[in-house]
């Protein structure tokens, strides 16, 4: 059970895919066009629960609960051969310029 | 009436002139012409209003650093006597980390003058991190509506540091999946909360621009005594160099050469969530920087403030590999690590101020804040994770969305340019079914800074090319 009170993220459709504008490429058509936002908790609930938050604004949304506590986990990334590759030729080329 | 898609839609005009309290009816002239100046002239603001206003928010007077080393790098592939002095406008100094904070300052200004209680602004880039730090000092609400999110759920992670900073600024970030309904969500929430409409495209949004301009050509007289031969300016809605242009020329500076450079994503579908997260620049790019110059009202506000093609003498793109290319230079040769967005112009002046004598300076007049997420490492990772194959070779052969091409030499980073002409062709267009006027050809002349005759010679060559 997740307190309430709680930061979490919520989801929600915001227009299935038969009511999305006309103006789409296929692929996107096929999809419903969704939400992802967070807030804080109103009643304690489960993951999977629809549920109503507090967000930063002080609205209330409601919607599926997806995760409890977000954070972020975004990086630098990882390693890529052709970056050291460019890196050392910027060098090399640069070597001694005046 | 409901909420629904086209409900929403319909009213979109009323919201619209709810959260803006400005009545864009009365610039709107017989035809198809509109008031372009008297709409600019009508805000109320001097330039040297908008100076005291950013200077009372610790925005503007951003260093301008000559590139030397850079400048030597280019030299070398270019002929004798030939390769412009390089500079650059940090505007990553900026709060929040970027230009964009010259416009939110001037939209949060006109927020709490208006009286409202909050902002809204649609935005997936830096211009959301700026709006919600402005907000922050003004003591106001702020909500970011972001496309973040493919159908997958799977986020661009440049969008999801933007997030981040925004909601370290204490904003409310609403983010969603792909496609151009953001605007109904956008509209929902207007109508909802009654806040401002921070959009980057009213007067006030792109006036804050103004005083780049403005900056980068006084203060080039005072050190250099003349004024910069070319300023480039990377191109997505236009704001950025329409505000720069209308800067440099408050300062005198009218003969500078205004460029736009964006990055090539041709082939990628900017509303399809399939090729979404096939990119690896948000912004910046082809699939902004073309259609909101050849129709800049397709923006968020009825007339919109930024009409690039009013000011532009050249467009030139460069490839994603080459933008990565030039951020690692920036970063070994100047000490500056900035973010890969921001550097799109400066991998175009690189090869630009080959073209150009040595006594010449080219300005490039933005760069940004980098970080997690929205690094060159990250955004390069994360394509290669999404499929994309990451090489070495002639840049010329990179197929957005497919692949990305590392120069394998500076002399191989090469500028393409994007012939005005076509461009002045899909701005006309749009016009096409109509019935002209005299006044109606003199404002496309203006909207697209050429003469009527020309105007008129390019409508001949669109009719031909249907026979």
């Amino acid at each position: 059970m997740i307190k309430k009170n709680t930061l979490v993220q919520i989801y929600k459709v915001v227009l299935t895919y038969q009511n999305r504008s006309n103006n789409l490429p296929l692929d996107t058509r096929e999809v419903p066009f969704e939400m992802r936002i967070k807030g804080k908790l109103l009643k304690a609930a489960h993951i999977g629960d629809t549920v109503e938050i507090l967000t930063a604004s002080n609205r209330i949304e409601s919607g599926i609960l997806i995760v409890e506590k977000p954070f972020y986990n975004h990086s630098f990334g990882h390693h890529i051969q052709a970056l050291e590759d460019i890196k050392e030729t910027i060098l090399k080329e640069t070597e001694g310029l005046k | 009436m409901s909420n629904s898609y086209l409900d929403v839609m319909n009213k979109k005009s009323d919201i619209m002139k709810e959260a803006l309290k400005l009545d864009y009816d009365q610039y709107e002239l017989k035809g198809i012409a509109f008031d372009y100046e008297k709409m600019m002239n009508d805000s109320g603001y001097t330039l040297e209003d908008v100076k005291r206003i950013q200077l009372d928010n610790n925005v503007g007077n951003t260093p301008l650093i000559e590139l030397k080393r850079l400048t030597l790098y280019a030299r070398k592939f270019a002929e004798e006597g030939y390769g412009a002095r390089i500079f650059l406008k940090d505007e990553a100094a900026n709060i929040s980390g970027s230009f964009k904070a010259r416009r939110a300052a001037m939209s949060i200004h006109q927020a709490v003058k208006l009286g409202y209680k909050g902002v809204v602004a649609a935005t997936s880039g830096n211009y959301g991190a700026a709006v919600a730090a402005l907000a922050a000092r003004a003591g106001l609400k702020c909500i970011i509506v972001q496309e973040c999110y493919d159908s997958n759920g799977i986020g661009q992670p440049e969008i999801i540091e933007k997030a981040r900073a925004c909601e370290a600024y204490g904003a409310e970030v609403i983010q969603l999946s792909v496609g151009p309904e953001l605007f109904y969500e956008f509209l929902k929430i207007l109508q909802e909360t009654q806040y401002f409409n921070a959009s980057l495209y009213s007067p006030y949004g792109v006036m804050g621009i103004e005083t780049l301009g403005y900056e980068i050509a006084s203060e080039m007289a005072n050190r250099e005594h003349k004024y910069p031969d070319m300023v480039i300016c990377t191109n997505a809605g236009g704001g950025n160099l329409t505000g720069t242009a209308r800067g440099m020329i408050k300062a005198g500076a009218k003969h500078t050469k205004i460029v736009a450079a964006s990055v090539d994503l041709s082939g990628l579908h900017m509303a399809s969530d399939h090729d979404f997260n096939k990119k690896s620049f948000t912004t910046g790019h082809t699939g902004f920087g073309i259609p909101f110059s050849t129709f800049p009202d397709r923006s968020d506000v009825p007339r919109s403030a930024a009409r690039p093609l009013r000011y532009m003498d050249k467009y030139v793109l460069v490839n994603q590999g080459s933008v990565f290319f030039i951020t690692e230079a920036l970063a070994l040769l100047e000490g500056l690590e900035r973010g890969p967005a921001g550097n799109i112009s400066l991998a175009a002046a690189f090869s630009l101020a080959q073209t150009m004598k040595k006594d010449e300076i080219i300005v490039v007049q933005e760069s940004e804040y980098t970080g997690a997420g929205k690094h060159m490492k990250a955004q390069v990772s994360f394509a290669y994770d999404h499929g994309i194959e990451i090489i070495t070779g002639n840049p010329i052969n990179e197929i957005p969305g497919r692949n990305i091409v590392f120069p394998r030499t500076g002399a191989e980073l090469k500028h393409k340019d994007l012939p005005l002409d076509q461009l002045r062709k899909s701005y006309i267009k749009h016009f096409l079914e109509q019935k002209l006027t005299k006044k109606d050809v003199s404002f496309l002349a203006e909207e697209l800074k050429t003469s009527s005759n020309h105007i008129l010679e390019l409508m001949e060559e669109i009719n031909e090319s249907k026979k």
